[in-house]
């Protein structure tokens, strides 16, 4: 039986990744690649506490985040699609019409 | 010590390729990268007894998920590298060091919360007995029935609206003047970029 500190530091290591993806890149499609990494990172917690606290709960959670990334998925490609088309790019920097 | 031997093969395959994933200036690696990741991440849900989760994952993630991404990808136009040249200069430094600080964090929280040595206690294969698919099912469509068809719903919301979102109106302003209004064909733009 694995110690579940162990496989909590790994996901928090993959999770900043996650989030360093998010702050520094600028391709619209590797941001959305990284929040599907932090997700995934937050699926290995749920499931290592489901083991740990011997619930089946921790799994269903897991399975729903699994749900609502791809529909997240389905909305984020779509609007960089949306982004592409109206600007010939997909960099998120610039996209700043809501910018104060 | 089997699964510890899984974990210190597949942990730093998983990091490394989450790494190797960000670093990547061609985006279809990337997404390459991101597969060898998924399946890592699956490795581990066998590891901690999820084998439900673990089919769902290469499945979905692995499977679905990943061919969006590289359609778009290639939709998109497959050379379109990033300018290295940072117009914030401020930005990466600033990511690397929220990165370092959120880990930090969390070890933190995980050393507070529950302790360096904390043990899984052993009987989780009585949760799941007869089969994990099963145990998972005996829960989703009892006590989390309600959650589950709001799950459905959202989904029946998401594909509506990815399709309302990505759909070409007949003779509606497309953009910028570069753009053009009047384009003929949607897919001229995968040539264009390509």
């Amino acid at each position: 039986m694995i110690r579940l500190p162990l496989v909590l530091f790994f996901s928090a290591v993959l999770f900043s990744t996650g989030v360093y993806g998010v702050l520094a890149r600028r391709n619209g499609v590797l941001v959305l690649m990284s929040i599907e990494l932090m997700l995934n990172a937050v699926n290995v917690n749920l499931v290592a506490f489901s083991q740990y606290v011997r619930d089946i709960g921790g799994q269903v959670f897991a399975l729903f985040v699994i749900a609502v990334a791809a529909a997240e998925v389905g909305i984020g490609l779509a609007i960089v699609i949306l982004i592409f088309r109206n600007r010939e790019s997909i960099n998120v920097d610039e996209v700043s019409l809501l910018k104060w | 010590m089997a699964e510890l031997i899984v974990f210190w093969v597949f942990a730093p395959l998983a990091v490394a390729s989450g790494i190797a994933m960000l670093l990547q200036r061609n985006a279809v690696y990337s997404a390459l990268f991101l597969v060898v990741n998924f399946f890592a991440l699956a490795v581990f849900f066998l590891m901690l007894g999820a084998e439900f989760l673990f089919a769902v994952q290469i499945i979905v993630y692995a499977g679905a998920i990943m061919v969006l991404f590289l359609f778009v990808i290639m939709l998109l136009g497959v050379d379109r590298e990033e300018r290295l040249v940072e117009p914030i200069r401020w930005q990466r430094p600033l990511g690397i060091f929220l990165g370092v600080g959120i880990t930090a964090e969390i070890f933190a929280a995980v050393r507070a919360g529950v302790g360096f040595a904390a043990k899984a206690p052993g009987g989780f294969a009585l949760v799941n007995q007869g089969g994990n698919a099963q145990a998972i099912a005996k829960v989703l469509f009892t006590d989390y029935f309600l959650p589950f068809e709001i799950t459905s719903i959202l989904l029946i919301v998401a594909a509506v609206a990815a399709m309302v979102l990505a759909h070409r109106r007949r003779g509606a302003v497309s953009g910028p003047p570069p753009a053009g209004p009047a384009r003929p064909q949607p897919d001229r733009e995968a040539e264009v970029a390509g």
